[in-house]
Protein backbone atom coordinates (compact mmCIF):
# COMPACT_ATOMS: atom_id res chain seq x y z
CA UNK A 1 0.00 0.00 0.00
CA UNK A 2 1.18 3.28 -0.74
CA UNK A 3 -0.13 5.70 2.08
CA UNK A 4 -0.50 9.35 -0.17
CA UNK A 5 -3.37 11.13 2.40
CA UNK A 6 -1.35 12.66 4.69
CA UNK A 7 -3.85 15.94 4.63
CA UNK A 8 -6.55 13.73 5.74
CA UNK A 9 -4.67 12.01 8.54
CA UNK A 10 -1.12 10.12 9.27
CA UNK A 11 0.37 7.39 10.48
CA UNK A 12 1.16 7.98 14.28
CA UNK A 13 5.00 8.00 14.63
CA UNK A 14 7.03 6.17 17.38
CA UNK A 15 7.54 8.90 19.06
CA UNK A 16 3.55 9.55 19.96
CA UNK A 17 2.90 5.93 20.66
CA UNK A 18 6.07 5.30 22.68
CA UNK A 19 4.60 8.39 24.95
CA UNK A 20 1.19 7.14 25.16
CA UNK A 21 1.35 3.67 25.71
CA UNK A 22 2.90 4.32 29.41
CA UNK A 23 -0.17 6.57 29.72
CA UNK A 24 -2.93 3.97 28.56
CA UNK A 25 -1.08 1.11 31.28
CA UNK A 26 0.22 2.07 34.08
CA UNK A 27 0.18 5.70 34.32
CA UNK A 28 -3.72 6.28 34.16
CA UNK A 29 -4.27 8.56 36.80
CA UNK A 30 -6.64 11.72 36.55
CA UNK A 31 -5.08 14.42 36.66
CA UNK A 32 -7.45 16.41 39.14
CA UNK A 33 -6.69 13.83 41.75
CA UNK A 34 -4.50 14.45 44.78
CA UNK A 35 -3.14 11.23 45.45
CA UNK A 36 0.74 10.49 43.50
CA UNK A 37 -0.51 8.67 40.80
CA UNK A 38 -3.12 11.75 39.90
CA UNK A 39 -0.40 13.98 40.15
CA UNK A 40 2.08 12.19 38.00
CA UNK A 41 -0.33 12.85 35.26
CA UNK A 42 -0.72 16.07 36.18
CA UNK A 43 2.90 17.02 35.75
CA UNK A 44 3.11 15.08 32.54
CA UNK A 45 0.51 16.59 31.75
CA UNK A 46 1.58 20.28 32.47
CA UNK A 47 5.13 19.20 30.79
CA UNK A 48 3.10 18.24 27.31
CA UNK A 49 1.65 21.62 27.65
CA UNK A 50 4.94 23.21 28.38
CA UNK A 51 6.43 21.82 25.68
CA UNK A 52 3.82 22.47 22.83
CA UNK A 53 3.98 26.19 23.74
CA UNK A 54 7.52 26.32 23.26
CA UNK A 55 7.31 24.57 19.62
CA UNK A 56 4.84 28.03 18.82
CA UNK A 57 6.95 30.42 20.92
CA UNK A 58 3.99 31.03 23.23
CA UNK A 59 3.41 30.44 26.77
CA UNK A 60 1.85 27.45 28.20
CA UNK A 61 -1.25 29.10 29.79
CA UNK A 62 -1.77 30.09 26.41
CA UNK A 63 -2.45 26.72 25.32
CA UNK A 64 -6.09 25.08 26.02
CA UNK A 65 -5.89 21.30 25.08
CA UNK A 66 -9.36 20.55 23.07
CA UNK A 67 -10.71 17.42 21.09
CA UNK A 68 -9.45 18.91 17.55
CA UNK A 69 -8.95 21.61 15.25
CA UNK A 70 -12.98 22.22 14.74
CA UNK A 71 -13.22 22.26 18.56
CA UNK A 72 -9.90 25.17 18.23
CA UNK A 73 -11.82 26.57 15.31
CA UNK A 74 -14.96 26.91 16.81
CA UNK A 75 -13.98 28.04 20.40
CA UNK A 76 -11.43 30.54 18.91
CA UNK A 77 -14.07 31.92 16.42
CA UNK A 78 -16.99 31.58 19.39
CA UNK A 79 -14.10 33.52 21.85
CA UNK A 80 -13.44 36.65 19.29
CA UNK A 81 -17.21 36.66 18.30
CA UNK A 82 -18.13 37.61 21.60
CA UNK A 83 -14.89 40.09 22.67
CA UNK A 84 -16.35 41.94 19.38
CA UNK A 85 -20.34 42.02 20.46
CA UNK A 86 -19.51 43.27 23.86
CA UNK A 87 -17.78 46.39 21.96
CA UNK A 88 -20.96 46.91 19.34
CA UNK A 89 -18.25 45.00 16.72
CA UNK A 90 -19.92 42.90 14.86
CA UNK A 91 -17.96 42.25 11.53
CA UNK A 92 -15.95 39.12 10.67
CA UNK A 93 -13.22 38.94 7.70
CA UNK A 94 -12.35 35.55 6.01
CA UNK A 95 -11.68 33.69 3.17
CA UNK A 96 -13.76 31.43 0.67
CA UNK A 97 -11.49 28.32 0.95
CA UNK A 98 -11.73 28.06 4.98
CA UNK A 99 -12.45 24.54 6.02
CA UNK A 100 -15.38 23.64 7.17
CA UNK A 101 -15.37 24.38 10.96
CA UNK A 102 -14.50 27.71 10.04
CA UNK A 103 -17.11 28.43 7.43
CA UNK A 104 -19.84 26.53 9.23
CA UNK A 105 -19.45 28.24 12.70
CA UNK A 106 -19.22 31.82 10.95
CA UNK A 107 -22.66 30.93 9.35
CA UNK A 108 -24.26 30.32 12.54
CA UNK A 109 -22.52 33.94 13.44
CA UNK A 110 -23.93 34.94 10.91
CA UNK A 111 -27.78 33.74 12.04
CA UNK A 112 -26.89 35.55 15.37
CA UNK A 113 -26.52 38.96 13.68
CA UNK A 114 -22.87 39.12 12.53
CA UNK A 115 -21.69 40.04 8.89
CA UNK A 116 -18.96 38.21 7.52
CA UNK A 117 -17.15 39.30 4.50
CA UNK A 118 -15.65 36.21 2.54
CA UNK A 119 -12.01 37.24 0.68
CA UNK A 120 -11.61 35.75 -2.99
CA UNK A 121 -8.39 33.61 -3.44
CA UNK A 122 -7.86 34.05 -6.71
CA UNK A 123 -6.38 31.67 -8.95
CA UNK A 124 -3.12 30.78 -7.34
CA UNK A 125 -5.27 30.68 -3.74
CA UNK A 126 -3.62 32.93 -1.92
CA UNK A 127 -5.20 35.93 -0.49
CA UNK A 128 -2.80 39.15 0.22
CA UNK A 129 -2.62 41.19 3.30
CA UNK A 130 -3.65 44.51 1.31
CA UNK A 131 -7.04 42.84 0.49
CA UNK A 132 -7.51 42.05 4.24
CA UNK A 133 -6.50 45.36 5.31
CA UNK A 134 -9.07 46.82 2.50
CA UNK A 135 -11.93 44.71 3.90
CA UNK A 136 -11.83 45.71 7.63
CA UNK A 137 -14.35 48.30 8.67
CA UNK A 138 -14.58 50.20 12.12
CA UNK A 139 -16.79 47.33 13.21
CA UNK A 140 -14.32 44.62 12.52
CA UNK A 141 -13.51 42.05 15.12
CA UNK A 142 -12.17 38.96 13.60
CA UNK A 143 -9.72 38.56 10.93
CA UNK A 144 -9.61 34.65 9.99
CA UNK A 145 -7.27 33.45 7.91
CA UNK A 146 -6.01 29.71 7.63
CA UNK A 147 -2.24 28.99 7.24
CA UNK A 148 -2.54 26.47 4.29
CA UNK A 149 -5.43 25.07 2.58
CA UNK A 150 -6.07 21.98 3.34
CA UNK A 151 -7.08 20.95 -0.35
CA UNK A 152 -4.70 22.63 -2.37
CA UNK A 153 -2.05 23.06 0.20
CA UNK A 154 -1.58 26.88 -0.74
CA UNK A 155 0.52 29.06 2.05
CA UNK A 156 -1.47 32.15 3.41
CA UNK A 157 0.88 35.39 4.14
CA UNK A 158 -0.22 34.96 8.01
CA UNK A 159 2.34 36.97 9.60
CA UNK A 160 1.43 40.02 7.33
CA UNK A 161 -2.10 39.29 7.53
CA UNK A 162 -1.56 39.49 11.42
CA UNK A 163 0.77 42.76 10.78
CA UNK A 164 -2.31 44.68 8.92
CA UNK A 165 -4.58 43.08 11.91
CA UNK A 166 -2.86 44.03 14.55
CA UNK A 167 -2.41 47.82 12.92
CA UNK A 168 -5.97 48.09 13.45
CA UNK A 169 -7.20 46.93 16.46
CA UNK A 170 -8.68 43.41 15.14
CA UNK A 171 -7.69 39.70 16.37
CA UNK A 172 -6.29 37.84 14.35
CA UNK A 173 -6.98 33.88 13.95
CA UNK A 174 -5.49 31.15 11.92
CA UNK A 175 -6.70 27.63 11.39
CA UNK A 176 -3.25 25.99 11.07
CA UNK A 177 -4.63 22.35 11.17
CA UNK A 178 -2.68 21.55 7.94
CA UNK A 179 0.72 24.11 8.41
CA UNK A 180 1.67 22.58 12.44
CA UNK A 181 4.31 20.78 12.35
CA UNK A 182 4.90 21.30 8.90
CA UNK A 183 5.58 24.93 8.49
CA UNK A 184 7.55 27.22 10.85
CA UNK A 185 5.39 28.95 13.58
CA UNK A 186 5.99 31.37 16.03
CA UNK A 187 2.79 33.32 17.26
CA UNK A 188 4.33 36.11 18.38
CA UNK A 189 6.63 36.66 15.51
CA UNK A 190 3.65 36.17 12.78
CA UNK A 191 1.19 38.32 14.85
CA UNK A 192 -1.00 35.45 15.55
CA UNK A 193 -3.78 35.78 18.38
CA UNK A 194 -5.41 32.87 18.21
CA UNK A 195 -4.15 29.38 16.27
CA UNK A 196 -5.99 26.30 15.89
CA UNK A 197 -4.03 22.47 15.28
CA UNK A 198 -4.76 18.74 15.48
CA UNK A 199 -2.49 16.25 15.91
CA UNK A 200 -3.21 13.46 13.93
CA UNK A 201 -2.22 15.51 11.03
CA UNK A 202 1.41 15.52 12.29
CA UNK A 203 1.58 12.12 13.18
CA UNK A 204 0.16 12.34 16.65
CA UNK A 205 -3.24 10.40 17.39
CA UNK A 206 -6.68 11.33 16.69
CA UNK A 207 -9.00 13.43 18.82
CA UNK A 208 -6.73 16.27 20.38
CA UNK A 209 -5.57 19.73 19.09
CA UNK A 210 -4.90 22.78 20.12
CA UNK A 211 -6.11 26.54 20.73
CA UNK A 212 -3.14 28.97 21.26
CA UNK A 213 -5.23 32.05 22.58
CA UNK A 214 -3.15 34.90 23.61
CA UNK A 215 -2.95 35.49 27.66
CA UNK A 216 -5.22 38.79 26.80
CA UNK A 217 -8.30 37.22 25.56
CA UNK A 218 -10.72 35.75 27.43
CA UNK A 219 -11.95 32.54 26.01
CA UNK A 220 -15.86 31.27 25.28
CA UNK A 221 -16.96 27.96 26.92
CA UNK A 222 -18.59 25.51 24.63
CA UNK A 223 -18.30 23.24 26.97
CA UNK A 224 -19.09 23.32 30.53
CA UNK A 225 -18.39 21.49 33.35
CA UNK A 226 -15.23 20.78 35.75
CA UNK A 227 -12.17 23.46 36.21
CA UNK A 228 -9.98 21.34 33.62
CA UNK A 229 -8.24 24.37 31.38
CA UNK A 230 -8.52 27.01 33.39
CA UNK A 231 -12.58 26.41 33.55
CA UNK A 232 -12.41 26.72 29.38
CA UNK A 233 -12.76 23.38 28.64
CA UNK A 234 -14.88 20.71 31.28
CA UNK A 235 -13.98 17.09 31.07
CA UNK A 236 -11.38 15.05 32.08
CA UNK A 237 -8.07 15.65 30.04
CA UNK A 238 -7.30 12.78 27.71
CA UNK A 239 -4.10 12.77 28.87
CA UNK A 240 -2.83 9.78 26.28
CA UNK A 241 -3.28 11.64 23.34
CA UNK A 242 -1.86 15.12 24.52
CA UNK A 243 1.42 12.99 25.34
CA UNK A 244 1.24 11.77 22.05
CA UNK A 245 0.71 15.07 20.46
CA UNK A 246 3.11 16.56 22.37
CA UNK A 247 5.89 13.98 21.12
CA UNK A 248 4.63 14.46 17.81
CA UNK A 249 5.22 18.20 17.67
CA UNK A 250 8.49 17.86 19.24
CA UNK A 251 9.40 15.30 16.55
CA UNK A 252 7.68 17.36 13.55
CA UNK A 253 9.70 20.71 14.99
CA UNK A 254 12.90 19.35 15.51
CA UNK A 255 13.07 17.71 11.95
CA UNK A 256 10.75 20.63 10.22
CA UNK A 257 13.97 21.56 7.62
CA UNK A 258 15.00 18.33 7.02
CA UNK A 259 11.57 17.20 6.50
CA UNK A 260 10.76 19.85 4.26
CA UNK A 261 13.74 19.18 2.41
CA UNK A 262 12.98 16.23 1.33
CA UNK A 263 9.08 15.92 0.81
CA UNK A 264 9.73 19.22 -1.41
CA UNK A 265 11.53 16.83 -3.44
CA UNK A 266 9.13 14.11 -3.40
CA UNK A 267 6.18 16.75 -4.28
CA UNK A 268 7.99 18.20 -7.17
CA UNK A 269 8.66 15.32 -8.71
CA UNK A 270 5.29 14.34 -8.74
CA UNK A 271 4.01 17.20 -9.98
CA UNK A 272 6.29 17.22 -12.74
CA UNK A 273 5.45 13.38 -13.51
CA UNK A 274 1.81 14.27 -13.32
CA UNK A 275 2.20 17.50 -15.25
CA UNK A 276 2.68 15.51 -18.22
CA UNK A 277 -0.56 14.09 -18.58
CA UNK A 278 -2.39 16.25 -21.02
CA UNK A 279 -5.62 18.16 -20.18
CA UNK A 280 -4.14 18.30 -16.73
CA UNK A 281 -3.46 20.92 -14.14
CA UNK A 282 -2.06 21.23 -10.74
CA UNK A 283 -4.18 23.59 -8.59
CA UNK A 284 -2.76 26.89 -6.78
CA UNK A 285 0.09 28.26 -6.64
CA UNK A 286 3.17 25.84 -7.24
CA UNK A 287 5.59 27.12 -4.84
CA UNK A 288 3.47 28.82 -2.15
CA UNK A 289 2.12 25.56 -1.20
CA UNK A 290 2.64 22.74 1.63
CA UNK A 291 5.88 20.66 1.35
CA UNK A 292 3.46 17.23 0.53
CA UNK A 293 0.60 18.66 -1.10
CA UNK A 294 -0.43 17.98 -4.73
CA UNK A 295 -3.98 18.96 -6.03
CA UNK A 296 -4.50 18.44 -9.46
CA UNK A 297 -7.48 18.62 -11.80
CA UNK A 298 -7.66 16.37 -14.58
CA UNK A 299 -10.62 16.95 -17.52
CA UNK A 300 -13.20 14.66 -18.41
CA UNK A 301 -12.97 12.22 -15.85
CA UNK A 302 -14.57 12.15 -12.37
CA UNK A 303 -12.37 12.13 -9.48
CA UNK A 304 -14.32 9.31 -7.28
CA UNK A 305 -13.66 6.89 -10.11
CA UNK A 306 -10.75 7.54 -10.05
CA UNK A 307 -9.70 7.35 -6.23
CA UNK A 308 -11.53 3.99 -6.92
CA UNK A 309 -9.40 2.46 -9.34
CA UNK A 310 -6.42 4.03 -7.17
CA UNK A 311 -6.89 2.63 -4.53
CA UNK A 312 -7.29 -1.00 -6.59
CA UNK A 313 -3.78 0.01 -7.03
CA UNK A 314 -2.82 0.11 -3.33
CA UNK A 315 -2.72 4.15 -3.46
CA UNK A 316 -4.93 6.37 -0.64
CA UNK A 317 -5.91 9.31 -2.20
CA UNK A 318 -8.15 11.85 -2.29
CA UNK A 319 -10.87 14.24 -4.55
CA UNK A 320 -12.71 17.33 -3.77
CA UNK A 321 -15.34 15.45 -6.65
CA UNK A 322 -19.09 15.90 -5.81
CA UNK A 323 -19.03 12.17 -5.31
CA UNK A 324 -16.53 11.41 -2.93
CA UNK A 325 -18.22 14.45 -0.59
CA UNK A 326 -21.78 12.85 -1.07
CA UNK A 327 -23.06 16.09 -1.99
CA UNK A 328 -23.96 17.58 -5.44
CA UNK A 329 -21.09 20.02 -5.51
CA UNK A 330 -17.50 19.70 -6.21
CA UNK A 331 -15.20 21.36 -3.19
CA UNK A 332 -15.67 24.78 -2.46
CA UNK A 333 -12.30 25.04 -2.61
CA UNK A 334 -11.55 24.24 -5.96
CA UNK A 335 -14.74 26.21 -7.28
CA UNK A 336 -12.99 29.60 -4.78
CA UNK A 337 -9.79 29.45 -7.45
CA UNK A 338 -12.07 29.61 -10.07
CA UNK A 339 -12.47 26.06 -11.65
CA UNK A 340 -15.65 25.05 -13.10
CA UNK A 341 -17.72 22.51 -11.41
CA UNK A 342 -16.80 19.64 -14.60
CA UNK A 343 -13.30 20.70 -14.32
CA UNK A 344 -13.59 20.88 -10.38
CA UNK A 345 -15.09 17.08 -10.50
CA UNK A 346 -12.00 15.47 -12.21
CA UNK A 347 -9.56 16.50 -8.92
CA UNK A 348 -6.96 14.42 -7.26
CA UNK A 349 -5.61 15.40 -4.16
CA UNK A 350 -2.23 13.43 -3.06
CA UNK A 351 -0.38 14.25 0.09
CA UNK A 352 2.92 13.54 0.82
CA UNK A 353 5.05 12.92 3.94
CA UNK A 354 8.57 12.07 4.77
CA UNK A 355 8.17 8.33 4.57
CA UNK A 356 7.46 8.16 1.26
CA UNK A 357 10.36 7.47 -1.38
CA UNK A 358 10.57 7.97 -4.84
CA UNK A 359 9.83 4.68 -5.76
CA UNK A 360 6.09 5.04 -4.47
CA UNK A 361 6.17 8.63 -6.10
CA UNK A 362 7.36 6.67 -9.64
CA UNK A 363 4.39 4.25 -9.27
CA UNK A 364 1.95 7.00 -8.18
CA UNK A 365 3.01 8.78 -11.21
CA UNK A 366 2.33 5.09 -14.05
CA UNK A 367 -0.57 4.94 -11.88
CA UNK A 368 -2.16 7.82 -12.45
CA UNK A 369 -1.31 8.18 -15.92
CA UNK A 370 -2.83 4.54 -16.74
CA UNK A 371 -6.28 5.45 -14.93
CA UNK A 372 -6.91 8.45 -16.08
CA UNK A 373 -6.67 7.35 -19.75
CA UNK A 374 -8.51 4.70 -19.01
CA UNK A 375 -11.48 6.59 -17.80
CA UNK A 376 -11.11 8.62 -20.41
CA UNK A 377 -11.58 5.91 -23.00
CA UNK A 378 -14.87 5.51 -21.46
CA UNK A 379 -15.91 9.13 -20.76
CA UNK A 380 -18.40 10.58 -23.11
CA UNK A 381 -16.98 14.08 -22.15
CA UNK A 382 -13.81 12.92 -22.96
CA UNK A 383 -14.81 11.98 -26.45
CA UNK A 384 -16.80 15.41 -26.55
CA UNK A 385 -13.41 17.23 -26.20
CA UNK A 386 -11.24 15.16 -28.46
CA UNK A 387 -13.80 15.18 -31.70
CA UNK A 388 -13.91 18.97 -30.73
CA UNK A 389 -17.62 19.34 -29.68
CA UNK A 390 -16.19 21.02 -26.58
CA UNK A 391 -13.58 22.90 -25.98
CA UNK A 392 -11.06 21.98 -23.12
CA UNK A 393 -10.75 24.02 -19.99
CA UNK A 394 -7.50 23.16 -19.22
CA UNK A 395 -4.48 23.67 -22.31
CA UNK B 1 -17.32 -0.76 2.75
CA UNK B 2 -18.92 1.76 0.24
CA UNK B 3 -20.17 -0.59 -2.56
CA UNK B 4 -21.03 -3.89 -3.11
CA UNK B 5 -19.21 -6.61 -4.45
CA UNK B 6 -21.06 -6.55 -7.57
CA UNK B 7 -21.00 -2.84 -8.02
CA UNK B 8 -17.14 -3.34 -7.61
CA UNK B 9 -17.01 -6.21 -10.41
CA UNK B 10 -18.75 -3.85 -12.37
CA UNK B 11 -17.02 -0.90 -12.30
CA UNK B 12 -13.45 -2.60 -12.36
CA UNK B 13 -14.73 -4.67 -15.09
CA UNK B 14 -16.81 -3.16 -17.08
CA UNK B 15 -19.50 -5.13 -19.33
CA UNK B 16 -19.79 -3.52 -22.89
CA UNK B 17 -17.99 -0.19 -22.59
CA UNK B 18 -17.21 1.59 -25.74
CA UNK B 19 -19.24 3.10 -28.55
CA UNK B 20 -20.84 1.97 -31.28
CA UNK B 21 -20.92 2.10 -35.08
CA UNK B 22 -23.67 3.20 -36.79
CA UNK B 23 -25.81 2.90 -33.47
CA UNK B 24 -29.58 2.74 -34.63
CA UNK B 25 -30.37 4.60 -31.35
CA UNK B 26 -28.07 7.05 -29.05
CA UNK B 27 -28.95 8.46 -25.73
CA UNK B 28 -27.02 10.86 -23.69
CA UNK B 29 -28.65 12.02 -20.26
CA UNK B 30 -26.70 13.81 -17.10
CA UNK B 31 -24.90 16.79 -16.75
CA UNK B 32 -21.12 17.27 -16.53
CA UNK B 33 -21.53 20.52 -13.97
CA UNK B 34 -23.09 17.57 -11.78
CA UNK B 35 -20.74 15.24 -12.11
CA UNK B 36 -21.76 12.50 -14.18
CA UNK B 37 -22.94 11.93 -17.95
CA UNK B 38 -24.01 8.31 -19.73
CA UNK B 39 -24.39 7.61 -23.22
CA UNK B 40 -25.84 4.21 -24.55
CA UNK B 41 -25.06 2.98 -28.17
CA UNK B 42 -27.77 0.66 -29.22
CA UNK B 43 -28.00 -1.78 -32.57
CA UNK B 44 -31.51 -2.51 -33.55
CA UNK B 45 -32.68 -5.28 -34.97
CA UNK B 46 -36.45 -6.28 -35.82
CA UNK B 47 -37.55 -4.40 -32.74
CA UNK B 48 -34.52 -6.54 -30.51
CA UNK B 49 -31.93 -5.08 -28.97
CA UNK B 50 -28.66 -6.93 -30.87
CA UNK B 51 -25.98 -4.68 -29.75
CA UNK B 52 -25.48 -2.55 -26.90
CA UNK B 53 -22.34 -0.14 -25.44
CA UNK B 54 -21.71 2.64 -23.27
CA UNK B 55 -19.94 5.48 -22.41
CA UNK B 56 -19.98 7.03 -18.98
CA UNK B 57 -18.42 10.25 -16.86
CA UNK B 58 -18.78 9.71 -13.35
CA UNK B 59 -18.20 7.94 -10.46
CA UNK B 60 -17.74 4.59 -9.50
CA UNK B 61 -21.84 3.65 -9.04
CA UNK B 62 -22.31 5.08 -12.27
CA UNK B 63 -20.30 3.16 -14.16
CA UNK B 64 -21.28 -0.07 -13.00
CA UNK B 65 -25.11 1.43 -13.25
CA UNK B 66 -24.67 1.67 -17.08
CA UNK B 67 -22.28 -1.47 -17.29
CA UNK B 68 -25.26 -3.40 -15.66
CA UNK B 69 -28.30 -2.21 -17.72
CA UNK B 70 -26.26 -2.75 -20.63
CA UNK B 71 -26.29 -6.92 -19.31
CA UNK B 72 -29.49 -6.18 -18.36
CA UNK B 73 -31.21 -4.97 -21.55
CA UNK B 74 -28.58 -6.86 -24.14
CA UNK B 75 -30.74 -9.44 -26.42
CA UNK B 76 -34.20 -7.90 -25.04
CA UNK B 77 -37.00 -6.98 -27.04
CA UNK B 78 -37.10 -2.97 -26.89
CA UNK B 79 -40.18 -3.07 -25.10
CA UNK B 80 -38.87 -4.76 -22.37
CA UNK B 81 -35.81 -2.32 -22.57
CA UNK B 82 -38.37 0.34 -21.93
CA UNK B 83 -39.96 -1.35 -19.06
CA UNK B 84 -36.38 -1.81 -17.34
CA UNK B 85 -36.59 1.08 -14.01
CA UNK B 86 -33.49 1.67 -11.98
CA UNK B 87 -34.41 0.08 -9.22
CA UNK B 88 -34.08 -3.14 -10.97
CA UNK B 89 -31.02 -1.84 -12.28
CA UNK B 90 -29.96 -0.94 -7.98
CA UNK B 91 -31.14 -4.73 -7.48
CA UNK B 92 -28.91 -6.28 -9.82
CA UNK B 93 -25.93 -4.51 -8.20
CA UNK B 94 -26.84 -5.60 -4.97
CA UNK B 95 -27.87 -2.28 -3.70
CA UNK B 96 -26.72 1.51 -4.07
CA UNK B 97 -25.90 3.72 -1.45
CA UNK B 98 -29.15 5.64 -0.94
CA UNK B 99 -27.11 9.03 -1.95
CA UNK B 100 -26.01 7.16 -5.10
CA UNK B 101 -29.83 6.24 -6.16
CA UNK B 102 -29.59 8.79 -9.11
CA UNK B 103 -26.50 6.80 -10.80
CA UNK B 104 -29.25 3.92 -11.43
CA UNK B 105 -32.02 6.80 -12.53
CA UNK B 106 -29.04 8.04 -15.25
CA UNK B 107 -29.48 4.09 -16.71
CA UNK B 108 -32.92 4.07 -16.95
CA UNK B 109 -33.05 7.47 -18.50
CA UNK B 110 -29.64 6.82 -20.75
CA UNK B 111 -32.41 3.52 -22.28
CA UNK B 112 -34.82 5.30 -22.60
CA UNK B 113 -33.25 8.26 -24.45
CA UNK B 114 -31.30 5.81 -26.98
CA UNK B 115 -35.09 3.80 -27.89
CA UNK B 116 -36.70 7.41 -28.13
CA UNK B 117 -33.58 8.27 -30.54
CA UNK B 118 -34.17 5.05 -32.22
CA UNK B 119 -38.10 5.67 -32.61
CA UNK B 120 -37.52 9.77 -33.98
CA UNK B 121 -35.32 8.92 -36.37
CA UNK B 122 -37.39 5.89 -38.07
CA UNK B 123 -40.65 7.78 -37.72
CA UNK B 124 -41.70 5.20 -35.37
CA UNK B 125 -44.66 6.50 -33.38
CA UNK B 126 -44.53 5.89 -29.57
CA UNK B 127 -46.15 7.19 -26.45
CA UNK B 128 -44.43 10.50 -25.30
CA UNK B 129 -45.43 9.69 -21.28
CA UNK B 130 -43.51 6.42 -21.53
CA UNK B 131 -40.06 9.30 -22.02
CA UNK B 132 -41.00 11.81 -19.61
CA UNK B 133 -37.83 12.43 -18.53
CA UNK B 134 -37.12 13.35 -14.75
CA UNK B 135 -34.33 15.34 -13.82
CA UNK B 136 -32.41 14.29 -10.79
CA UNK B 137 -29.58 16.73 -10.56
CA UNK B 138 -29.87 20.87 -11.17
CA UNK B 139 -30.39 20.92 -15.32
CA UNK B 140 -29.06 23.74 -16.88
Amino acid sequence: MIYADNAATTKPSRAALDAMIPCLEGQYGNPSSLYTLGQQAREALEDARARIAKNLNATPREITFTSGGSEADNQALRSAAAIGARKGKKHIISTKFEHHAILHTLQALEKEGFTVTLLDVHTNGIVTAAEVETAITPETCLVTVMYANNEIGTIQPVAEIGAVCHRHGVLFHTDAVQAAGHLPIDVQAQNIDLLSLSAHKFHGPKGVGVLYAKKTIPLTNLIYGGAQERGKRAGTENLPAVLGMAAALDDACAHLAANTATVTLLRDTLIAGLSAIPHGELNGDATHRLPGNVSFCFEGIEGESLLLLLDQKGICASSGSACTSGSLDPSHVLLAIGRPHEVAHGSLRLTLCEENTPREVEEIIESVRQVVSYLRGMSPVWRDLQEGRKNYVIQ
Amino acid sequence: MLYSEKVMDHFTHPRNVGALENADGVGEVGNAKCGDIMKMYLKIKDGTIEDVKFETFGCGSAIASSSMATELIKGKPLSEALTLSNQAVAEALDGLPAYKMHCSVLAEQAIKAAVKDYYDKNNIPYDHEQFAATACCHEE
